[in-house]
């Protein structure tokens, strides 16, 4: 009997021409003595949107927060092993955390604007660097706006408090806020799950726009959306020493329609108790 | 103890006992067709024509299923691959249906008129080919790979029937034009009987589908 | 189980009737005793209002005071020395007030952080005359004499707990993800805390400045040892002889600032205890007066909190 092959999904992976953009080498994170997450390897292509996902637990946003040293906030958190942005290791002693903040931005669960005018919102990360004219802020604010989808509606009413805007339009001004800076890298933990349906499509069509300048890493814990928005997919679990670990790191769709491991199996149908 | 998507699971049970339930009928279909043609039963085949109306309505009644499903449940992975395939079988049997359909539909045709000699191998042909076709069904309910892999090497046996009965029905009109009629409805009976083993190799390779993700085709090693 | 509704709702129309009645006789008892103690602020507003009212008059509030027997004058002086002592306690309480709060806020744990909670406690309680003896000690003694200065030093500290404690609770009600979302475009701890977690806070922190300020405005005893009294403070006269004599401004605000100076609960004390008649009439006036500056002052923060709350609605 001879075989003929029809088709299977090629590996990304083995694509040598795309960039990576994050690389993770062996990273381990405590908390104080507790391992959080052992061994983790990863490459983030450039310009497209991986997603991590995982039960609850397991880890996800301690990697998400290594990116962008987020986890230097907390006293107790020490990590091992080199995380490289752009093919440098962000953990170095001479880095400065500011300009790795400036490069990484982050998008949070529950939209976080400051109480302040969406103008003041928006421009408060430029001004920090030092832009100080008003027309170039006025700039970067429409630039910004427009990028997250939100000019539109708020065009005339800069000067409104950004708390004033429903969920959904605050969630856009905070990725508004974070593209204001100019990163290459936009971090968002679970950006959607604060959100209404409709809320939620509209950030998931506005990723699909952005990951054509940014590089985009999403926590979800919903699966349907890793599976609609992200082109590949990282599946978490902890061990039995409660360390979190990544299981299988694959084309989206290759995970959603034949993982390789049965533990991402019996978590992306659903048996996962 | 009830698992977490034991709502999920009730369906996908069901499902696969619809699908053997359309097999078993279509199986039947085969077997009554090729028997009615034998005895010439007219009335069998009418009765056989009448009970593919409900084998086209029971494919439909499972793809309508599988599609909710999907649309409710978002399968994901084998889950996926399986309602997939329920999907490509029910339509597989259906077809298979028509081919019983018609043989009826020959044997109505024929008549009054007596059967040619090499008729006699279209029953064996036929029990060989509802064999195989009952044996990928079972397969495919037990994600049996293995013998997914083997079922399609009895096309040959089928496909050797074929061989046989269409040199004989040659021999024959060359020497006597006049069962040129009789010949042709033989060679469509044998040619029927033929493509349901085809349809079987689809299934087996839907077996493997579910349990690897993987799409191959199966070829015997009598395709050229 | 149908045997434990039954009895449930057998109870029931029992028990109606006595929850009905324990209600009736609750809300009397509890309505009773609001109107007992609200006789205490009503007496005492009316009591102010009748015997402190004649003494208000346009002149109260514009006039010096005139020697006895001649009637009439005002309290101008006590006033004029209620808002520069009330100005200069804001000046130095606000600052280390509110700076030692964010330590705390940020580092509640360090040995500093636990140390000033405690000693925030601590100074809450201590009785206000002792701060005014304290302020004698390391103001007036050191400069010779009385002044609005020490009266300030001396209000100050009185004011910093609560300043410290409300500036503190506020900044601990930002939520932290304000602070994180501040952080992660890179942002320095302290311009998050300037830019950010103040402003947040904000709102609370002026309220409880406003409250604290009103408090202080009404001491009595930390006054004593510090500004003294001093029916003779002209404000007006200081500034126009200031000018014409080509005083420089610093020249000038230290004239107003390092002299005796009079504060409205100071001149109620003193005149409450003359044995003068049209003294002690005006004693009542200036209690008055004081019961509508609390007043005031909290109309002001309501106002304000209103305000600010409208604004964020946008």
């Amino acid at each position: 009997m001879t075989i003929t092959y029809l088709s299977r999904e090629t590996m990304p992976k083995d694509e040598q021409d795309h960039p990576v953009m994050v690389k993770v080498e062996d990273l381990n994170v405590f908390y104080g003595k507790f391992k959080a997450l052992s061994e983790i390897n990863m490459q983030i292509q450039a310009r497209k949107i991986t997603a991590i996902i995982g039960p609850s637990g397991c880890g996800k946003s301690t990697l998400l927060r290594s990116f962008n040293r987020m986890n230097d906030l907390t006293p107790s958190a020490r990590i091992e092993g080199k995380i490289y942005l752009d093919g440098q290791d962000m953990y170095q002693r001479d880095v400065d955390v500011v300009d790795v903040r400036r490069r990484i931005g982050m998008v949070f669960q529950r939209p976080n604007p400051f109480p302040k005018s969406i103008y003041d919102n928006v421009s408060y990360g430029p001004r920090l660097y030092g832009i100080q004219k008003k027309r170039d802020l006025d700039d970067i604010v429409e630039n910004s706006l427009r990028q997250a989808a939100l000019w539109e509606e708020v065009k005339d009413k800069l000067g409104v408090s950004g708390l004033s805007l429903s969920g959904g339009q605050q969630q856009r001004l905070c990725i508004a806020r974070a593209l204001a800076v100019q990163p290459e890298v936009v971090l968002m933990d679970e950006p959607a799950s604060a959100l209404d349906p409709i809320s939620t499509l509209r950030i998931e069509e506005l990723m699909h726009d952005l990951v054509k300048d940014y590089t985009i890493i999403i926590v979800t814990h919903n699966m349907q959306q890793a599976a609609r928005v992200s082109d590949f997919t990282a599946m978490m679990m902890i061990d039995d020493k409660r360390s979190g670990r990544m299981i299988e790191f694959d084309a989206t769709n290759t995970i959603f329609t034949n993982p390789r491991d049965k533990r991402t199996e019996e978590y992306v149908t659903g048996r996962f108790g | 103890m009830m698992s977490v998507r034991s709502t999920f699971e009730t369906d996908i049970q069901q499902l696969k006992d619809e699908l053997l339930t359309l097999g078993s009928i279509v199986e039947q279909q085969i077997l009554n067709a090729v028997a009615a043609l034998e005895k010439r039963d007219l009335e069998g085949s009418k009765l056989i024509k009448e009970t593919d109306i409900k084998v086209n309505a029971k494919r439909y009644a499972i793809e309508q299923k599988v599609l909710i499903s999907i649309a409710t449940q978002q399968p994901m992975a084998h889950d996926l691959r399986l309602l997939a395939s329920i999907l490509e079988i029910a339509g597989e049997l259906e077809r298979i249906g028509d081919y019983a359909k018609g043989i009826a539909t020959i044997n109505l045709r024929m008549g009054e008129e007596a059967l040619l000699k090499p008729f006699n191998k279209i029953p064996p042909m036929a029990e060989k080919a509802v064999n195989m076709l009952h044996r990928s069904l079972t397969a495919f309910i037990n994600e049996d790979i293995n013998e997914a892999r083997r079922i399609p090497a009895d096309d040959d046996v089928v496909d050797g029937y074929y061989q046989e009965i269409y040199q004989e029905l040659m021999n024959l009109i060359i020497e006597d034009h006049n069962t040129m009629q009789k010949t042709n409805w033989l060679i469509w009976t044998a040619h029927n009987l033929e493509r349901v083993a085809d349809r079987v190799t689809n299934i087996c390779e839907r077996t493997v589908f579910t349990a690897t993700g993987e799409l191959r085709e199966i070829r015997s090693s009598s395709d050229s | 189980m149908n045997n434990i509704k039954n009895i449930i709702e057998a109870q029931g129309l029992k028990r109606k009737q006595r929850r009905k009645t324990a209600n009736a006789i609750m809300l009397a008892l509890t309505g009773l005793l609001t109107i007992i103690a609200l006789i205490p602020l009503f007496w005492i507003i009316g009591y102010v209002v009748i015997r402190g009212g004649k003494s208000i008059t346009p002149g109260f509030f514009t006039q010096l005071p005139k020697p006895l027997g001649m009637g009439g004058g005002g309290v101008l002086h006590a006033i004029e020395g209620t808002i520069i002592v009330s100005f200069l306690a804001t000046l130095f309480a606000i600052p280390p007030g509110v700076l030692a709060a964010f330590y705390a806020a940020r580092n509640p744990n360090t040995p500093l952080g636990i140390a000033l909670r405690f000693g925030t406690d601590v100074l809450a309680g201590v009785p206000s005359i002792v701060i005014g003896l304290f302020g004698y000690a390391i103001v007036v003694k050191p400069q010779g004499h009385y002044s609005a200065l020490a009266g300030g030093v001396a209000l100050a500290i009185l004011m910093l707990p609560t300043i410290i404690r409300t500036t503190e609770e506020m900044l601990k009600l930002v939520p932290a993800s304000l602070r994180e979302g501040s952080l992660a475009l890179g942002a320095p701890e302290w311009k998050t805390s300037l830019s950010v977690l103040f402003p947040a806070a904000l709102n609370g922190i002026i309220t409880g400045f406003l409250l604290s300020i009103a408090r202080a405005a009404g001491e009595t005893a930390p006054l004593l040892f510090t500004a003294l009294g001093n029916e003779r403070f002209d404000l007006a006269t200081i500034i126009k002889g200031g000018i014409a004599g080509h005083q420089t401004i610093f020249q000038i605000l230290g004239r107003i600032f390092d002299q005796p100076i009079d504060s409205l609960p100071l001149t109620l004390w003193k005149y409450a205890q003359m044995p003068y008649p049209e003294r002690v009439d005006q004693a009542w006036g200036v209690a008055l007066v004081l019961m509508i500056l609390v007043l005031v002052t909290n109309m002001i923060a309501r106002i304000w909190i209103e305000i600010r709350k409208k604004r964020l609605r946008g």
